[in-house]
């Protein structure tokens, strides 16, 4: 048994909710359910976007006895569709952040100096997860980070929040591809109109 | 100095004969422009007269009560301006309440230190001092917060996903609006800016002109634009400061969050 490390309990919107479950240390669940159902809501409320009742913890820590720019800094949400606030890929890093190795990882050496205007979707995707992880994040939450994504891209983002998962960190991710979330995570939530259908268990 | 001088019913008249040669060639040149030239012609005339009226009685009766009077005439006109400047606004009250807010504390702060430290009528509050100059500082004023205004929400609209990814990254809230912030302040003090720059070069301000025109010695004239134009510029920048971060104040709240839910879709 893994401890818990990202807990959500009896979380509630005015959309969604209440409730509750929780990630383990090293962890990686799939969120699953039809569009609506309020899987992109869950991750915002989880990382205090959205106003939201009910507490979240991350190992212990509660979100509200901290900043809510110090708590997404621990619980990083990469969204269906990142912001980019400016022209150049660089400025979306923090300075001596030393991301060329995760560059490398991912194919996309030497991209800090690119224009994010010229970005295919895909390099879109994984520079949002790249300047979600170099600020060191303890759960990472992602939002169909391979929709619209090709075959290779695909591979090579799978295989990034493996390997997150493999570091430690605690990973929730929203898919709609039923194999992927089979073949990423040990569990699969399923969302039915705001709120967890009964846990799956475990997939393998 | 020459004198003064009077103006008859006729050369009023006279002054809108090429007007009406404009609604004339609207006519002709279908461009629909002539009802809306008319109709504000005759707004122009009617609402003159009567504030001509109006100041007249204020100035004879030379009432405290009456000056607050007209000025909070003149506060709640400029207001409602300033929201319907706008193309997406504040949810509530608080769409005319807060430009309103900072236009009248900024307005009101800058016309009383000018009437008590630099004009000094007696009294201080006399209505041929306060209401021309208050109107004037209210006027800019007004300008300057309705573009900040506009420019901050339509901006911050705009901008959300940028927004919302900064502070997903770890930003407050002011470092992740800061982009739009700035945007709207500088479009709110863009105006008086270029108008301090090319005065006197470009145009005569209307107020020195008309003292001009009604025989004041020039450089006498001048004196009076520099203090205005200069309490102008003042009232102005803190009127636009004011209601730019008291608005994004409201349209985020204090677990850094964007709250555009707080932001009412633009009029049709």
């Amino acid at each position: 048994m893994r401890v818990p490390l990202l807990r959500v309990d009896r979380l509630e919107t005015a959309l969604i909710g209440p409730l509750s479950f929780e990630v383990a240390e090293g962890e990686c669940v799939a969120l699953m359910g039809a569009s609506g159902a309020g899987k992109s809501l869950l991750l915002r409320a989880i990382v205090d976007l959205d106003p939201s009742g009910g507490a979240v913890t991350l190992g212990g820590l509660d979100r509200g006895s901290i900043a809510a720019s110090d708590w997404r800094k621990q619980v990083a949400l990469v969204p269906a569709e990142s912001g980019w606030w400016s022209d150049r890929v660089g400025d979306h890093f923090p300075p001596h952040a030393g991301v060329d190795d995760l560059l490398d990882e991912l194919a996309l050496a030497g991209a800090l100096n690119w224009e994010v205007a010229r970005l295919s979707t895909g390099e879109r995707q994984r520079l949002a997860i790249a300047r979600a992880l170099c600020r060191n994040p303890k759960a990472l939450l992602l939002d169909e980070p391979t929709a619209s994504l090709d075959e290779a891209a695909t591979q090579r983002v799978e295989s990034l929040v493996t390997r997150c998962g493999q570091s430690g960190l605690a990973v929730l991710m929203v898919t709609h591809d039923r194999r992927q979330g089979e073949r990423m995570a040990r569990r699969i939530l399923h969302m039915v109109e705001g709120r967890l259908q009964e846990d799956a268990g475990p997939v393998a | 100095m020459s004198p003064y001088i009077p103006l008859t019913t006729v050369d009023l008249a006279l002054a809108a004969v090429f007007l009406i040669l404009n609604a004339l060639f609207s006519i002709l040149l279908q461009l629909r422009l002539e009802r809306q030239l008319v109709v504000s012609a005759l707004r122009l005339v009617v609402q003159l007269l009567l504030v001509g009226l109006v100041l007249k009685t204020i100035f004879t009766q030379a009432s405290p009560w009456l000056t607050l009077l007209a000025a909070s005439v003149m506060v709640a006109f400029a207001g409602r301006e300033i929201w319907a400047r706008q193309d997406r606004r504040l949810q509530g009250l608080w769409g005319i309440g807060l430009g309103g807010a900072a236009m009248l504390l900024a307005g009101t702060l800058i016309t009383v230190f000018a009437l008590t430290a630099q004009i000094r009528p007696e009294p201080w509050w006399s209505p041929q001092y306060a209401l021309p100059l208050f109107g004037m500082i209210l006027g800019n004023t007004m300008t300057g917060v309705s573009l900040g205004l506009d420019t901050l929400h339509t901006a911050m609209h705009r901008e959300r996903a940028a927004i919302e990814a900064k502070l997903l990254l770890g930003s407050t809230r002011w470092e992740a609006v800061s982009t739009s912030l700035l945007q709207a302040v500088r479009s709110g003090f863009t105006p008086i800016i270029n108008s301090m720059a090319a005065t006197g070069v470009v145009s005569l301000p209307g107020m020195m002109t008309g003292q001009i025109l009604s025989g004041v010695d020039p450089q006498e004239a001048v004196k009076y634009q520099i203090l205005i134009t200069l309490l102008i510029g003042g009232a102005t920048g803190l009127g636009v400061l004011a209601a730019t971060l008291a608005s994004v104040w409201r349209l985020t709240d204090s677990r850094d969050r964007l709250r555009l839910d707080r932001l009412a879709p633009p009029s049709a």
